[in-house]
């Protein structure tokens, strides 16, 4: 049943130095196993191969984000996260894994808009290195108060991860940060 | 009286005119002129009065070391106080005032402490205030803090409109100062690629150079400036910064910047100031220096200047505070004064130096422009009261008999230069005395060291002592050198700067060297905080031998510019009264900020909504629509109660409680940890981490556990279901979600690392919605359910999944209430429609949404603990009665070892039992049991405290939990619990209190079995 289903901010937008809006429902599952070992399986579920360390690799219906050591989260369409978790629980029989949709509990923002604002924007909020964070990467950082996850799907579009319960926060620091008059100049 | 020169003033444009004010009265002033340049336009010489003495001061300096020209910028919500006048770009319609000041500036009260001085030496409040003692608290303490403080505080009504925001940036070299060493620095960086801030705290680049009339490869230092900037800013990898000063440097090449973007030009809607916090490869401090004033008595008077500051006013702003100016030094820099003076057109009747000789080029040139040059003489006082109207002249070697007065209306005085190495010496970069330019410098063979033990931060040009721009040029390229050979990279051409040679300075701590106690205890050396020779000197007498003692005793650079100007003075006559060398005798520790910064960018955006972030359930617009009064749960806001209209807090409660426990209720417990625990070992792992059996549950089922922490005190609670053979679901507590999370991890990462588990904390994905009460399955069954809810199909401590209204659902059979209670959880996308769709089901069951508060009342009823209420770190299962709980079969768990220790078999530990008012009262929270007799302290002894207490609308009556010494063997014996309140004696109220079981309702627990 897809009827009541929303996220967090229910496709909130805020204009400025750059452009923000809450996604949507995005499907997410966790996978935590021991990744060389998954990574067959994970490539036959997904259609993508199992990322280098801190990269994100897409294909036709999935993206998969390096997230640890032992975990990766795929991105998936919502109404598949389910079928996910049980497609990699068969894939993944007999090795030691923990596959779970995490799809809810998270909340996914867009920033587009130039390439130096949004690295600029961002940085207001990330200790992380906005310079040299290229597409491709997945980047763990927090967001001031609150942990998240980073990453460009193009250099005018990057993509954020927070937890659902803290996607007003969040929201509000990204709309704030990206001021039309406070212009950084800095990327 | 200071004034506006007709010409001159690089940095002003006289074309336009601006209004600004100064303790109301109207004044104009140019665009680029400073707030300091511009009072001296207006004739306005005196700018403040000092801390102690409340002497009227003028200003000194011309930068970021100003000690005096503080003033209090703006009014009502952006009224600030302390702000330096010398930095303070004028803008239209600036408002400022001045401080310290009663009634006016002009005259002021407190300026007979003046008078006084002699009664007011260092350490005076030490000495004075000590006895008797009860005068500290009722006399003493108020007088201080009637004449403490500098400026005035905000008024605390208000809140500051402004915005202010942080930036992180990433960077292979900070160059902190745009003097052209900086600028050289970021020249030779930026040619060879790495990537550079380059900050400069103030709005001009250049520093001194174009001031200074240095050439740089044969043209004008300003038209090298102009062209080294240009060229900067065509390159991607360097970004300029100007009003952004490096506040601090910290460990890792940490660089705190603060950057200030709406100060000078308000109402742009820009953040007020930025924070920048850098991660620097490395940092070059090509910070310059500062020139130290003389001491000689009426050294503090408006109208003494230092000489370069003079210089700045007239060439950068085409203000002179005098037209009359004698030159005072030790050193041929200050005839750069003297000459700029007599270009601009302003006499200067005499040239007084220290030295016995002076021969310099520059000694020299102002001979040949007819100045008259007295050397080895000194000033032995300053004529004038609010201002300068005489010289008196003595001999530099005597004790101060004056030879001649000369009269002139301003004084520019030069005591050499200290290289400012604050950003060297924040992470423990050494000094080194410099004998010949008697100043410390940055010792190379000890700089701060990084996480590799090298040295991190680099000085160059004046900072690095090389103070002649042509040692400076040199000097700044070599310093870049090291980091460019660092990269791989080597320097580019080195610019030739050329400026007049100088000869020695010589050292003077002292005008006249052999000045007596009368004349040294007019010698300032801290402006600010009124500290003259004589006090250091007493210090010294009185045993103070430490700088930093001594600092601290006579406050000497404690004021707000922490001794840019005084501390190298002020040690250096500590030395000699302590017959020292200076060297031995040390600096007092440098501290960033190098200027204090805005309290408003250290808080950067996070103010008003974003304060701290605030967690929302999916539900939490139901409850926001529909009236929810909040209560704060860690960082969630969760409902307390869902008052009616009209309805008070405590009856909402009652009411809830009644509905539930007569009908149905429904409660968000989304909040409530929920963690997923998989893997052949995850049995094992919850047997070690909860105190009782975990490995053996079968799937399907729940059970209650208690976890503790290595120490044996109860950290956690919650229902565990097993999912299958290998999966566990863990509830936690609200705040526990992510503390017990975390808690997993460690034990797994670095104890168990070879168990085979795996965790992840799943607490948001999920909605979860306790349906309780009577009708809850009657609820359920109308919403329509595709698997068995019934009391067979789904017993107590059962769980089962399905649809449940169409929603995909998880239904756990456990209570917190003692009712019959279904928790659900949905998805967390769903939780609000399905939160409605249980509302539209449950209305012909009267279905009533309850908050945290009846929860606490549901459970005290029933004797559940709560985590935090009946808990506090220090209280093990044991003491909860809990002990049926506590595996006896298990060879270990996490606390096992710690509760077998005596203290914690100590049958003397309070217990946990109910307690039951005999008027049917509620007891305070926190009230204690009181025994006979008093302890140690005279405190009246104690046998036991509350832990919870409730109204309890389903009995009638106040209800507690408490802790109390043998409780469970006292069963039905009274205590006496202390109140806040008094009686008609004036006794404290004891209210009396009878020990019963905490188990108040349906103690069978035939309620929620069905």
């Amino acid at each position: 049943m897809s009827e009541g289903r929303v996220s967090a901010l229910g496709g909130a937008q805020s204009q400025g130095l750059v452009n923000i809006r809450d996604i949507g429902l995005q499907g997410m599952v966790s996978l935590r196993a021991d990744l060389a070992q998954a990574a067959k399986a994970v490539e036959q579920v997904t259609g993508v191969a199992m990322p280098a360390m801190r990269a994100i690799t897409s294909g036709k219906a999935c993206s998969v984000a390096w997230m640890s050591p032992d975990e990766v989260l795929i991105l998936c369409d919502h109404a598949q996260a389910d079928g996910m978790v049980t497609a990699l629980s068969k894939a993944l029989a007999g090795q030691h894994h923990l596959a779970v949709n995490v799809s809810d509990a998270r909340a996914l923002f867009g920033l587009s808009g130039p390439e130096g604002a949004l690295r600029d924007v961002l940085s207001k909020i990330t200790p992380a290195d906005l310079t040299t964070l290229a597409p491709g990467e997945m980047r763990r950082t927090r967001l001031q108060q609150v942990a998240a996850a980073i990453w460009f799907e193009t250099e005018a579009e990057a993509r954020v991860i927070c937890f659902r319960s803290v996607a007003r926060y969040v929201f509000d620091l990204l709309a704030m940060s990206a001021h039309t008059s406070g212009a950084v100049g800095h990327h | 009286m200071s004034i506006r020169l007709s010409t001159g003033g690089r940095l002003i444009d006289r074309s336009r005119k601006i209004g600004f004010s100064f303790n109301g009265k109207q004044m104009m002033a140019h665009p680029g002129d400073t707030l300091a340049s511009a009072l001296m336009a207006n004739g306005q010489m005196i700018m403040g009065r000092s801390f102690k003495y409340h002497r009227p001061r003028g200003v000194v300096a011309s930068g970021a070391e100003e000690p005096n020209a503080l003033v209090n910028l703006g009014k009502g919500k952006r009224h600030e106080p302390n702000q330096r006048a010398t930095l303070t770009e004028v803008f239209d319609g600036l408002e400022a005032t001045s401080q310290n000041h009663w009634p006016s500036l002009n005259w002021d009260i407190g300026e007979v402490n003046a008078l006084f001085a002699r009664l007011l030496p260092a350490g005076f409040y030490y000495k004075t205030f000590i006895h008797p003692r009860p005068f500290w608290k009722h006399v003493f303490e108020p007088f201080i803090r009637q004449s403490a403080g500098l400026g005035r505080a905000p008024d605390p009504r208000h809140s500051d409109p402004d915005r202010y925001e942080q930036f992180y940036a990433h960077a292979d070299l900070v160059i902190a100062g745009g003097g052209i060493a900086g600028l050289q620095a970021a020249l030779a960086a930026g040619r060879a690629g790495l990537k550079v801030i380059l900050c400069e705290q103030s709005a001009q680049w250049g520093g001194r150079a174009p001031i200074d009339g240095v050439e740089i490869d044969g043209q004008p230092a300003a038209d090298w400036v102009d062209a080294a900037v240009a060229e900067l800013a065509q390159m991607p990898h360097v970004d300029l910064r100007l009003r952004l000063m490096a506040a601090g440097v910290y460990d890792h090449g940490y660089v705190i910047g603060y950057e200030r973007l709406g100060d000078h030009a308000p109402g742009q809607d820009t953040p007020r100031h930025r924070l920048w916090r850098i991660r620097a490869g490395r940092i070059i401090a090509a910070t310059g220096a500062l020139e130290r004033p003389l001491s000689f008595a009426g050294n503090d008077k408006p109208g003494v200047m230092l000489a370069s500051a003079m210089r700045d006013y007239v060439v950068n702003w085409g203000v002179a505070p005098g037209a009359r100016t004698v030159i005072v030094t030790n050193n041929d820099d200050a005839y750069r004064t003297a000459l700029a003076l007599v270009a601009a057109g302003l006499s200067v009747p005499c040239i007084v130096d220290a030295r016995p000789e002076a021969n310099g080029p520059l000694v020299q040139e102002a001979r040949a422009s007819g100045l008259r040059v007295l050397t080895g003489m000194g000033i032995a006082s300053v004529k004038g009261l609010r201002g300068v109207v005489a010289v008196q002249l003595c001999a530099q070697d005597g004790a101060g008999e004056v030879l001649e007065d000369v009269v002139c209306d301003a004084v520019a005085m030069s005591g050499g230069w200290s290289p400012v190495v604050h950003l060297w010496s924040h992470c423990g970069g050494k000094l080194t005395w410099d004998a010949a330019g008697a100043f410390f410098r940055p010792d190379h063979a000890r700089p701060p060291t990084d996480q590799k033990g090298q040295g991190f931060v680099i000085c160059a040009g004046a900072a690095d002592g090389a103070l002649l721009a042509d040692e400076t040029m040199v000097n700044a390229a070599k310093s870049v050198g090291r980091v460019l050979a660092e990269h791989g990279k080597s320097g580019a051409a080195v610019p030739v700067a050329k400026a007049a040679a100088e000869a020695p300075m010589q050292p003077v701590w002292v005008m006249p060297a052999g000045a007596g106690v009368k004349k040294r205890a007019k010698m300032w050396l801290d402006f600010q905080n009124d500290v003259k020779v004589s006090d250091v000197q007493l210090a010294a007498r009185e045993g103070y031998e430490s700088v930093e003692h001594t600092k601290r005793y006579t406050t000497l650079g404690m004021a707000t510019d922490q001794g840019k100007l005084s501390n190298i003075n002020g040690l250096a006559v500590l030395a000699q009264a302590l017959d020292e060398d200076i060297p031995r005798v040390g600096t007092t520790t440098f501290r960033p900020p190098y200027t204090p910064i805005s309290m408003g960018a250290i808080a950067g955006e996070a103010r008003g909504e974003i304060f701290q972030p605030l967690r929302r359930t999916p539900i939490h617009g139901w409850h926001e629509e529909n009236g929810a009064h909040w209560e704060p749960v860690g960082h969630w806001r969760r409902p307390y109660c869902f008052p009616k209209k009209g309805e008070s807090h405590r009856d909402a409660v009652n009411r809830e409680i009644m509905a539930t426990r007569n009908g149905v209720g429904l409660l968000d417990a989304s909040t409530l940890g929920k963690i997923i625990v998989k893997g052949p070992d995850a049995g094992r792992f919850l047997d070690m981490l909860y105190t009782n059996m975990m490995s053996t549950l079968a799937p399907g089922k729940c059970r209650y556990g208690l976890m503790c922490s290595e120490n044996g005190f109860l950290i956690d609670d919650g229902v565990v279901a097993r999912l299958d053979a290998e999966s566990f679901l863990v509830h936690t507590t609200t705040g526990g979600a992510d503390r017990i999370h975390a808690h997993m991890e460690d034990w797994l990462q670095c104890e168990w690392w070879d168990w085979q588990v795996y965790t992840a904390n799943v607490t948001e994905q999920w909605a979860q919605i306790a349906v309780v009460g009577p009708k809850a399955r009657a609820v359920l069954e109308k919403l329509g359910a595709d698997f068995d809810i019934s009391a067979a199909g789904l017993p107590f401590m059962a769980w089962a999944e399905g649809k449940i209204g169409g929603f995909t659902a998880r239904a756990f059979r456990i209570s917190f209430s003692g009712e019959l209670s279904f928790e659900i959880a949905v998805p967390a996308a769903q939780g609000r429609a399905f939160w409605e769709a249980l509302l539209r089901a449950g209305v012909e069951f009267g279905i009533t949404p309850y908050g945290t508060e009846a929860l606490h009342v549901m459970r005290a009823e029933k004797g559940f603990i709560m985590i935090g209420d009946e808990t506090d770190g220090t209280v093990i299962p044991q003491d909860l009665g809990l002990a049926w709980a506590i595996s006896k079969k298990k060879g270990d768990y996490l606390g096992k070892r710690a509760q077998e220790r005596s203290h914690m078999t100590d049958p003397t530990r309070w217990k946990l039992v109910g307690l039951e008012t005999l008027d049917g009262s509620v007891l305070p929270d926190g009230s204690y049991a009181v025994a006979d007799g008093v302890n140690a302290n005279g405190q009246r002894n104690t046998q036991g405290r509350v832990t919870s207490t409730y109204f309890s609308p389903t009995l009638g009556r106040g209800i507690a939990m408490g802790l109390v010494l043998h409780g469970p063997d006292r069963m039905g014996e009274v205590l006496d619990f202390n109140t806040t309140k008094k009686d008609a004696k004036g006794e404290m109220r004891m209210i009396k209190a009878r020990i019963v079981s905490p188990v108040f309702f349906d103690p069978a627990g035939e309620k929620q079995n069905v």
